[in-house]
């Protein structure tokens, strides 16, 4: 009886903790090398996307905090200059998560138009505010690039991250 | 049972609102201060970004170790299918690099014999330690790389990072197993360079894009494209005329590089350790084994 309590609660606990590793894992997969085309560009975006993807499904798994520390850990990997990147995905964080009602539960398509609003918002800022530490215009073009092709990724990998969610959910 | 839950949360509501919006704006406040520290390279963020490298840096090798794998398949194969070709190519180049050792060896004895009527001070002892890539950080606003060699193995701040084609970077930062590498193209990124033709001294500037810029030119120098461009070795960090680029434009005064590295296919890197102002490799034989390992 106590066991299965005890192991009922393991699974709780990795089902909470699921976001977060997931997101974690994300950032570092998208650091590895890989001579695939489009790749690269996409890389830093993993982290934009996985936080997006809980903000609207499970807020409560990714609390601010912990998107400040995937923020930092980001941006060690690639995501933008230090602090940028962390800035980014908290105020896309909040933006998401204050039009939450709108998204959740609705069409994948709606879920993705959000997305598409949200990391343009996160794409701007990330270049206004690259642009302001180095002290002229970040070319822009690099920022549009990637922001297009982490558009493009997004259903992939938010059909697996809905995967990993569906597993724990059935899990606890 | 429910109607305490319900007083209860309409009570703790605003206030964990209130709670909830101070954090938001904290933490706000602390990727804005992270920024201040980012820019002037904080010492213990650089102790901190080592540490998280370090801590990583095994994961990220055991990722991309299937990723090598079947890389090394696919490379196999294609070099199966065109052996003939290859073979052929590899003679015709052999015949012209036996030319070409030829004219060194000539040059080389001339080179000495002269310096020795100058009383030439030699330059200082190179010694390379390479490291595979294991960490691609390129993306819009960064260009860095990870590298799976750290103090232990004798990289230090600042040391040249090159592949077989030319300069890739320079170490920004070192763990004890990892060490992080600027790329040359990388907005931070500036590096003394010399136009070999016309050993015009000038500042190899990154903009995040594929091609950096010259800077500070002596206005009326004559460039012309193809001009092959190297490190200077000014600042004395770097050895001189190590290879950059090629002249691929000059228009209206902007001068624009096309670099020599295959960004694309940078697996390995060789981190060139130029024995000046004391930075010695701690265990030179350890540095020629994975050198000779790594090529």
């Amino acid at each position: 009886m106590r066991a299965i309590g005890l192991w009922h609660r393991l699974d709780v606990w990795a089902g909470r903790a699921a976001p977060v590793t997931l997101t974690v894992l994300l950032v570092l997969l998208g650091a590895v090398p890989l001579p695939l085309p489009f790749w690269q560009p996409i890389g830093p975006g993993y982290a934009l996307i996985s936080v997006y993807y809980w903000a609207v499904h499970r807020p409560t798994a990714l609390p601010a905090p912990v998107v400040f520390l995937i923020g930092v850990l980001a941006d060690f990997f690639g995501l933008a200059p230090l602090g940028v990147g962390t800035l980014v995905l908290l105020i896309c964080y909040s933006g998401t998560v204050s039009q939450r009602r709108h998204l959740v539960g609705q069409h994948f398509l709606v879920v993705w138009w959000g997305f598409m609003m949200v990391s343009a918002a996160g794409f701007f800022i990330a270049w206004a505010a690259a642009s302001v530490l180095a002290v002229r215009f970040v070319d822009a073009r690099p920022a549009f690039f990637s922001y297009l092709v982490t558009l493009g990724a997004y259903p992939l990998v938010a059909l697996l991250l809905a995967r990993a969610q569906r597993s724990f959910a059935a899990a606890a | 049972m429910m109607l305490r839950n319900g007083s209860a949360l309409r009570i703790t509501s605003p206030f964990k609102a209130w709670i909830q919006r101070f954090t938001f704006l904290a933490l706000v406040a602390g990727s804005l201060a992270l920024m201040m520290l980012g820019k002037t390279n904080a010492p213990w963020v650089e102790r901190v970004r080592s540490l998280v490298y370090d801590g990583t840096a095994p994961v990220l090798t055991a990722l991309a170790a299937p990723v090598d794998a079947t890389e090394r398949l696919f490379a196999n194969l294609e070099e199966l299918v065109d052996l003939r070709a290859e073979n052929a190519r590899l003679k015709a180049e052999r015949e012209r690099l036996l030319d070409w050792e030829v004219t060194a060896a000539r040059l080389e004895a001339e080179n000495r014999e002269l310096g020795k009527l100058l009383h030439l001070v030699p330059d200082p002892k190179i010694s390379y330690v390479t490291a595979r890539v294991i960490g691609d950080q390129v993306g819009a606003f960064v260009r860095e790389v990870l590298i799976a060699a750290g103090e232990r193995d004798g990289v230090r701040k600042g040391q040249a990072a090159m592949t077989g084609d030319g300069l890739a970077g320079r170490i920004a930062e070192t763990g004890q197993r990892s060490a992080r590498v600027l790329l040359l193209t990388d907005i931070n990124s500036r590096i003394p360079v010399l136009v070999q033709r016309t050993r015009d001294r000038a500042i190899l500037a990154g903009d995040n894009s594929n091609r950096p810029q010259l800077l500070y030119v002596k206005p009326r120098t004559e460039l012309q494209v193809g001009d092959r461009v190297v490190t200077s070795g000014d600042g004395g960090v770097f050895p001189a005329g190590l290879p950059v680029g090629i002249v691929e434009s000059v228009e209206d005064g902007v001068i624009i590089v096309a670099p020599f590295v295959d960004w694309d296919r940078m697996e390995y890197l060789r981190v060139v350790d130029y024995a000046l102002g004391g930075i010695l490799t701690d265990e030179p034989a350890t540095a020629d084994g994975t050198a000779a390992r790594g090529r």
